[in-house]
């Protein structure tokens, strides 16, 4: 069960600069472990807590199809093959 | 350096008179690797807030995709302050996800919303580490070598 998930610029150093890596998982909890398995380091940047027990960083957005996974589940979220996963950092900041 | 041309440099500076006293934010896409911010696109503040900007995340996935499609990256990532000077932010700092971007902050504190000069400054932010750079108004970008 293959899923695309399309790495951003920042992550990329944890995935040696490749831009979309495969990984597998029927949720997106099990996926970014699978991930973790091949790139060490990069589900400490994603979750709260990297040894799988925190949600998702509040300034990280994740998209399955197009659609942002809190509102669809966050890390229980479905997944099927052949889906998309896109990580993007939010673009955010204040004063 | 930060080059930039001044139809560009005036769009960002007219979007934050606009929004003041919200932060206005938005990205100067260019063709990946090519350090020319050619394209603005003004983004909409989803925290519509004095103090805090962030992209909404429906519009953040379709500007990479935008991006993606033309083969460019985000060149600038600007936002404004209102009521502090235009350095980065502790937060700011902390959430700056882009490592090649060029890092523009706009202070509208002096004027508002109106006429007049406005503070423009440009960073690279890597790693926590900020480091000001200088900011060249052009009137057109040199046309492109590739």
């Amino acid at each position: 069960m293959a899923i695309e998930v399309r790495i951003p610029t920042i992550l990329r150093t944890y995935t040696g600069g490749e831009k979309a890596v495969s990984a597998e998982g029927d949720t997106l909890a099990t996926l970014i472990e699978d991930l973790e398995s091949s790139y060490p380091g990069i589900a400490g940047r994603l979750l709260e807590d990297s040894d799988g027990g925190g949600d998702l960083r509040r300034f990280v957005n994740v998209y399955i199809n197009d659609e942002d996974v809190r509102f669809i589940g966050g890390l229980q979220a479905g997944l099927s093959d052949g889906d998309q996963v896109v990580v993007l950092p939010a673009v955010a900041g204040g004063c | 350096m930060l080059t930039l041309d001044q139809a560009t440099y005036d769009a960002i500076v007219a979007h934050a008179k606009r929004d003041h006293p919200d932060e206005a934010c938005g990205v100067v896409a260019g063709p990946a690797g090519s350090d020319r911010p050619e394209r603005l696109v003004e983004m909409v503040n989803a925290a519509g807030s004095p103090t805090f900007y962030e992209f909404d995340s429906t519009d953040l996935l379709r500007l990479y995709r935008d991006m993606d499609d033309r083969d460019e990256e985000p060149v600038v990532v600007y936002h404004s302050h209102t009521a502090t000077e235009a350095y980065p932010s502790r937060t700011d700092i902390g959430l700056a996800g882009e490592p090649n971007a060029h890092y523009v902050l706009v202070s509208t504190r002096e004027r508002g919303n109106n006429e007049g000069p406005v503070e423009f400054r440009s960073y690279r932010i890597i790693d926590g580490t900020v480091t000001e750079e200088e900011v060249v108004v052009v009137p057109e970008l040199e046309a492109s070598t590739t």
